[in-house]
């Protein structure tokens, strides 16, 4: 593999400090990660712990007060249509309907190089790969939340996107329809070899959907704290995953970091 | 429908707009009784919404009646009904500029807040968009704003007469006076409570400008700009009524005035409701717009 691919993307170290109202807030410090072409890497920590930060920095919504962010051999000097997000509240735009609200995203990546045919089928496709084609007249109100959250997924991934970038995609979802969507996504991100790095604050998430966790210390100054690499064959399968005993060791190391290296800190316990 | 949200979201916009404007926000809301007290009751709710109101309205002509009755020049309910029948089975009578049926001085009101109010329009709600979206722009005119705001649209008349040298645009620059700030206030506003999601949106997208212009900001302070509007087309009828007792010629407000100088009570009483009738299917109007263009806000 070049070494290229292998330093997909190249964190340095990165600083983070927030000017607010009540002073400095020092967030994030010498963070240092590389994520290789095609990885699927989790950020996993308690809240408040900056991980939303840290994938804000590599959207580009945010820049970092110090250090070096590489995508692609490119500095990140902003967001980017290369690096989509998907959102936690999925932000939709309830005036448009789910055929329009991924529209918005294809248009501007491809209108240049593309007619307008194409682009249409591209929005197609997209609502098809999450098996949404019926509801692409439906506004985001007439849906579910786990279908909203399939659009923003889909609006994601039809700009053919560099990186995947995902804060928390299913935290709002009931148990069963997260499950689901964590399958679907699997087979999504099989086929498309996308590159993909996901906030979350569930273990059973991270171990099942990751090429590697990263654990967070807590904050404030939090930073990475240990990396565990998941080292289970793909494609993966839920219900076997759950009696083989590789996976409940990985389980077991990230929640012993979570609550006994870093135990949860009171006052942010909401 | 996200009704509460978008409850709070005009009452807390309603808190930063003219003193004038806020007795008619007052009364925008007729909700229907909650639930718990037509179990109370016996009757039907329907049949509820209907007495009730019809009570209301039975108390108000009886005291009228016992006034009418204490004061010899105080017309009875009776004779203003068949006054008001007589006016207005020819409302659009014209014999000379100074003496037209009811319905030519209606409409000349509308006519006046109709132009006064699409002048405010067409500058206040692009300048609302400007001082929402640049900070620097919003301390530059907030001062003004502020100090101009509480200012009463009446006491700009001379100003407009001195500019204008006419009566009829003088009352027409007071009526865009008192419709601008509303729009003004609100339309900010708007842009400023813009989701931060759907910016952040806009970014990762990508989009142009224009693209941010048309389907993100628009849409999402559309509702905060028609409070804006409708607040104002509120102040405006108010206002009206004032300007054009000062300046005379043709319009609902002349028309009160000139009654009054006849000491014609039965017509003053009638332009009162007449006035008000206006007020409310105005406000009607535009409450019926507001709702057609206020999405619900994302939610999961």
């Amino acid at each position: 593999m070049e070494p290229r691919d292998a330093k997909f993307i190249d964190i340095h170290q990165a600083e983070m400090v927030f000017n607010t109202s009540k002073g400095q807030f020092h967030a994030l410090r010498d963070i240092n990660l590389t994520v290789r072409k095609g990885e699927f890497v989790t950020l996993i920590g308690h809240s408040g712990c900056g991980k939303s930060t840290l994938l804000n920095l590599i959207a580009g919504l945010l820049l970092p007060s110090d250090g070096v962010l590489i995508c692609a051999n490119r500095e990140i000097a902003g967001p980017s249509p290369e690096r989509a997000v998907v959102f936690q509240n999925h932000s939709l735009l309830p005036w448009l309907t789910c055929h329009e609200n991924i529209h918005l995203g294809v248009e501007r990546v491809f209108s240049a190089t593309e007619n307008k045919s194409a682009l249409k089928e591209r929005t197609k496709a997209a609502l098809a790969m999450v098996g949404l084609t019926a509801a692409g007249q439906k506004r985001p109100h007439e849906i579910s939340g786990g279908m909203k959250q399939r659009v923003g997924i889909a609006r994601a991934l039809a700009m053919e996107p560099k990186v995947l970038l995902m804060d928390e995609p299913f935290g709002a979802l009931d148990a069963l329809t997260r499950a689901h969507l964590q399958d679907e996504l699997l087979k999504i991100v099989a086929k498309t070899e996308s590159t993909v790095v996901m906030v979350t604050h569930d273990v059973d998430e991270a171990v099942l959907l990751s090429d590697r966790i990263v654990m967070m210390t807590n904050g404030p100054a939090a930073t990475i704290g240990d990396i565990v690499q998941v080292r289970l064959a793909r494609p993966r399968e839920r219900v076997a995953l759950a009696q083989d005993p590789l996976y409940a060791e990985y389980r077991t190391s990230v929640l012993e970091f979570l609550y006994r290296k870093q135990a949860h800190p009171v006052a942010q316990a909401a | 429908m996200d009704t509460a949200a978008n409850e709070n979201r005009q009452a807390a916009t309603m808190n930063s707009v003219t003193a004038e404007a806020v007795p008619e926000a007052a009364v925008v809301t007729p909700r229907p009784a909650p639930k718990m007290s037509s179990r109370r009751s016996s009757m039907p709710s329907w049949l509820m919404k209907i007495i009730a109101p019809l009570l209301g309205l039975a108390f108000l002509v009886l005291i009228w009646q016992i006034i009418a009755m204490s004061n010899s020049q105080f017309p009875t309910p009776l004779l203003t009904l068949q006054e008001a029948l007589k006016l207005f089975a020819d409302p659009f009578y014209r014999t000379s500029p100074n003496d037209q049926g009811i319905g030519w001085n209606i409409l000349a009101s509308l006519q006046r807040v109709a132009v006064g109010f699409g002048l405010a329009a067409l500058i206040g709600i692009p300048l609302g968009f400007m001082i929402g979206r640049f900070k620097f722009l919003s301390s530059m005119f907030g001062p003004i704003i502020s100090l101009l705001k509480p200012v009463s649209p009446l006491a700009w008349l001379p100003i407009g007469l001195l500019v204008f040298k006419s009566a009829n645009p003088a009352a027409i620059w007071s009526i865009f006076i008192c419709s601008i700030w509303p729009m003004i206030i609100n339309t900010a506003v708007g842009v400023q409570r813009v989701p931060q999601d759907y910016m952040n949106v806009a970014r990762v997208l990508n989009l142009s400008e224009w693209k941010i212009i048309t389907k993100i900001l628009l849409p999402s302070v559309l509702p905060y700009m028609l409070t804006g509007v409708r607040l104002a087309i509120g102040t405006a009828w108010l206002v009206i009524v004032a300007a054009e007792m000062l300046t005379g010629g043709v319009g609902i407000g002349f028309w009160v005035w000139d009654e009054w100088n006849n000491l014609n009570v039965p017509h003053i009483i009638i332009a009162i409701v007449v006035i008000g009738v206006v007020g409310l299917l105005l406000e009607q109007l535009l409450v019926a717009l507001a709702k057609a263009f206020t999405y619900e806000q994302v939610s999961n």
